[in-house]
């Protein structure tokens, strides 16, 4: 059978994945953007695993805020993006270190 | 009164302002007329004063007359003390004062600081008058101070002159060390009498006696003792006592007016009066008089034997002046307070006239003091000679003269003395007698008699030095010779004190002596027969007889022979050698380091710039972090967020 | 038992996805990889009778956002084998921390949930609405949050085109305020004429 534990483990590995994405592809903004929206979807999954766990709705609640939150941020993101390309012809994150004090 | 004391007070002080400030304006005998006229004002009303308090029935007076500052509850005033012990050392204080103001007119005569110089004798003259006419101790210790400061100026008069330099310095920071214990003492007094006033203070002394104080842990201290002890501590330094003699000497560099009537007769005495003043407190502490006698025992012998080996005419003087300060101060200790004030009067007189004897012959020998280049000057100096030697006999105590009756009076009373550490003050004070006529003849010898070691230049000029020097000269000798024996019997057994210095029944040394006492005349004779000190002295006469006229090669091989006591001697056992090398290069030594490991390590290097480069260290590591590439921020972040979550799910 | 295939299945897929999300050479791979890892998502939640959320997260994600991705990864000329540089520097310590993590999560599901993680929710009955459900909680009790998140969305569009949009020198456009504000008088003149005279 199917238990919530199951959702749990693969919400936990898809997590671990896309932190390990954010290190392999540091460089690549696209590509960092992408494995925030898997570790969002990750815990989407988590969300709704509990929420079929306790019978509570408020967690699918949650999921409906999130997705719409993630779209918000991926669009702004992606904004910043096409701005940031226009502006340096690149989006390789070393060439982005005018924060560095 | 009052007036009449403020008066006194006021009037050497105006004086000093007037030829201080207007100086040049008023000329030299401007100057000199000026402060001339104010201490004889000063004079005359302490003479009256005298007078009318010893015969007249004029009561004691003790008030203030001006309240300066009122801080907390305790009343700062400036109030006088009018008793006859303040009188006697008012007429004291003045004549002296007015004999330097004129014998100063001959002696400057050709000196540019003239009008100066009159300005800070007269000022001199306030500063004493504040110390011994106050009747609280604020008062008295700004005339401590004031005489301080004056003593400075004047020894370092000649500023032109390294050594004077150095000598005044060294005066004003040995005086400070004093002047410490001091200002310790009268704060010991305020804190636990609550008040500054004499007549209050003393009041509670049988009380103070009782408390205890804790400086150390673990000690309890009588707070009497130890206020007491800190008072006599400001006595060594201003009476030179050891080891805070080491100044007097150097304190010859000054004018010879100065060191003569000054140093040597009245602002050294300073500390004996004002201990005399204390009795009341200082009756109720055994401890602190034992600490008394036996610091004055020391310096009665010790500096004493340093005078036989000095070259400079006026040093040898100077260090009897410390051993005889050592005579008075041991009177202090055994409680015979009278027998201190007399031996301080009477010493007045013979040790100014000596000094002012041997300014006579500096002066006639154009400012040669080296006594190796005098010798045979009796039949050039003949009233010089003559003066000094009444003095010298006075300063021994030959049966009839002045110091006879003060210094044998002050041996008995030690004698009979019970504290501890009286024995030991009582060889040293006998002692001291024979090595006080050893040095004085000594003296004598050399410069009057003997051989003529001057240069030929020199002995074409000589001659009797002026009236205003040989005057001086005369008018001392006569009570160097006869006062004792017109102040004996009421100074010391009459009751002339009484109401002005307490001694208690069980420390009435005097009281003891006094029981067989018969009359001056009797007291000389009864000396013939009974006193150890005469037969003293007279083998110190006639060991320096034969030494420095009859054989004088013998001190020679002497010195050979115990060069090492004689090389003890001319160092002065020391004390400069060590102050220089151990308190004063120690206190450098100590301010250096603490200079260089507290301020430039510690506090600038650590502290200071220390917490700005810890700053900057922080800040540039901090700085390292912040490398601006995102994937760091991202990697910090996750990594954070995986501790997190296993601090969350590992915690029991 | 069908369900437990199902779910072993397209998880399988969905991890196979994510890998291919985070280790494709080109980007676009990577968005497509990442539409796939949606869709099998999508499967799953409806496996736990999630339907409406499963519906929203293909219609959203893979209908919206995803393209929105593909639309910028094509737009954008990016030199990927200079990005690709490097690549594996940073690789053990990414694993480490993945590891990490699933094994501090895994050790939350298994040692510290005491067991209740293991349970299978009870099927929803028969005429079960999950998308009415929702609705009537979303509606009444997070209404606010419901707008406040309608705001946030109408202000990331606002956001997105304000930066994205550029103004170039020579571009004519119209200015809406001028053309309002005008007068008959700026545009008219009235000349009289003089006729002519033979």
């Amino acid at each position: 059978m199917v238990t919530v534990a199951h959702y749990l483990v693969l919400a936990a590995i898809l997590f671990s994945l896309s932190v390990a994405g954010i290190f392999i592809n540091r460089k690549n903004l696209i590509l960092l953007l992408m494995c925030i929206e898997l570790m969002l979807l990750a815990v989407n999954f988590n969300f709704i695993a509990f929420s079929r766990m306790l019978g509570d709705t408020l967690g699918q609640v949650f999921v409906f805020f999130i997705l719409t939150v993630a779209a918000a941020e991926a669009a702004i993101g992606l904004a910043i993006l096409v701005v940031l390309f226009r502006n340096t012809q690149s989006i390789n994150v070393d060439e982005l270190d005018s924060l560095k004090g | 009164m009052e007036s009449v004391y403020l008066t006194i007070v006021l009037a050497p002080l105006a004086a000093a302002i007037v030829a201080g400030l207007a100086g040049s304006r008023i000329g030299r005998a401007g100057a000199h007329w000026v402060t001339i006229i104010g201490v004889a004002i000063s004079f005359a009303l302490s003479l009256y004063v005298l007078y009318g308090i010893v015969f007249g029935g004029l009561e004691t007076f003790n008030g203030p007359v001006y309240q300066w500052a009122e801080v907390g509850g305790l009343s700062i005033e400036v109030g006088f003390l009018i008793d006859r012990l303040t009188a006697l050392m008012m007429a004291v204080v003045t004549a002296v004062s007015l004999a330097v103001h004129v014998y100063t007119i001959g002696y400057m005569h050709d000196d540019p600081g003239y009008q100066r110089f009159f300005s800070y004798i007269s000022l001199f003259t306030f500063s004493m008058l504040m110390l011994v006419m106050s009747n609280n101790f604020m008062q008295l210790f700004f005339g401590w101070e004031a005489v301080g400061v004056v003593s400075y100026l004047l020894i370092g008069f000649w500023f032109k002159r390294d050594s004077a330099v150095f000598a005044n310095l060294k005066a004003f920071l040995v005086n400070r060390v004093g002047d410490f214990g001091f200002l310790l003492g009268i704060a010991a007094l305020l804190l636990y009498g609550g008040s500054l006033d004499y007549a209050t203070v003393f009041g509670q002394a049988e009380a103070l006696s009782g408390e205890t104080m804790q400086i150390f842990e673990g000690a309890e201290w009588s707070v009497l003792t130890v206020a007491c002890i800190c008072l006599f501590i400001g006595a060594m330094g201003k009476s030179a006592q050891v080891p805070l003699h080491v100044w007097l000497p150097d304190s010859m560099e000054g004018p010879t007016p100065i060191s003569a009537l000054i140093h040597a007769a009245t602002m050294v005495t300073a500390g004996i009066f004002m201990v005399a003043r204390m009795s009341p407190l200082f009756e109720y502490t055994e401890t602190a008089l034992s600490f008394v006698l036996v610091i004055g025992a020391t310096t009665a012998f010790f500096t004493g034997l340093l005078g036989i080996v000095q070259q400079d005419i006026k040093r040898v003087i100077a260090y009897s002046t410390l051993s005889q300060l050592g005579y008075m101060t041991v009177a202090l200790g055994a409680s015979a307070y009278a027998a201190g004030i007399f031996h301080l009067a009477t010493h007045a007189f013979f040790k100014a006239l000596l000094f002012l004897a041997a300014g006579s012959v500096i002066i006639a020998l154009h400012h040669e003091q080296d006594i190796r280049k005098m010798g045979g000057l009796k039949k050039y100096l003949p009233i010089t000679y003559w003066t000094s030697v009444l003095g010298t006999l006075a300063l021994i105590g030959f049966p009839g003269f002045s110091g006879f009756f003060s210094k044998d009076a002050l041996i008995e009373a030690v004698h009979a003395s019970s504290l501890p550490g009286s024995t030991y003050a009582y060889w040293c004070v006998l002692l001291g007698v024979f090595v006080t006529s050893l040095y004085s003849f000594r003296l004598l010898f050399v410069v009057f008699h003997g051989e003529e070691r001057m240069d030929a230049h020199t002995k074409e000029h000589l001659h009797e030095t002026p009236a205003v020097v040989t005057g001086p000269l005369i008018a001392l000798a006569i009570p160097s010779v006869v006062i004792g024996w017109f102040m004996i019997e009421p100074l010391l057994f009459g009751g002339f004190f009484d109401g002005a210095i307490f001694v208690r029944e069980e420390h009435d040394v005097l009281g003891e002596v006094g029981a067989e006492f018969e009359g001056a005349l009797a007291f000389v004779t009864h000396a013939f027969t009974h006193s150890i000190a005469l037969y003293m002295a007279a083998a110190g006469a006639i060991v320096a007889w034969f030494l420095y006229l009859k054989r004088r090669e013998i001190p020679g091989q002497i010195l050979a022979r115990f060069g090492a006591l004689y090389r003890l001697l001319v160092n002065k056992y020391y004390f400069d050698w060590f102050n220089e090398n151990v308190v004063a290069r120690g206190t450098r030594g100590t301010g250096k380091l603490l200079w260089k490991l507290g301020d430039q390590i510690l506090i600038d290097g650590l502290l200071v710039n220390g917490s700005a480069r810890a700053v900057g260290a922080i800040s540039s590591a901090a700085r390292g972090l912040q490398s601006g590439y995102l994937y760091h921020y991202a990697f910090a972040m996750v990594i954070a967020l995986a501790v997190l979550i296993g601090w969350f799910a590992l915690r029991s | 038992m069908i369900p437990t295939i199902l779910f072993y299945a397209f998880a399988a897929v969905l991890l196979v996805a994510a890998i291919g999300v985070i280790t494709s050479r080109n980007p676009v791979y990577s968005a497509l990889y990442l539409v796939f890892a949606f869709v099998q998502s999508a499967v799953l939640w409806l496996l736990i009778e999630a339907e409406f959320l499963a519906i929203t997260l293909v219609l959203v994600y893979v209908g919206a956002v995803m393209v929105l991705f593909l639309f910028v990864v094509m737009m954008l000329d990016i030199n990927v084998e200079q990005l690709r540089q490097g690549f594996t520097k940073y690789l053990p310590l990414g694993v480490v921390v993945a590891l990490v993590v699933v094994i501090e999560i895994a050790n939350v599901v298994w040692f510290r949930s005491e067991g209740r993680a293991f349970v299978t929710p009870d099927p929803y009955p028969a005429g079960y609405s999950n998308t009415k459900e929702l609705g009537s909680v979303l509606y009444t009790d997070h209404v606010y949050a419901f707008e406040i998140a309608a705001v946030l969305l109408l202000l990331a569009i606002v956001a997105a085109i304000t930066l994205t949009m550029r103004r170039r020198p020579g571009l004519k456009q119209q200015d809406i305020a001028k053309q309002v504000a005008v007068s008959a008088k700026d545009r008219v003149r009235i000349v009289k004429v003089e006729s002519a005279k033979e």
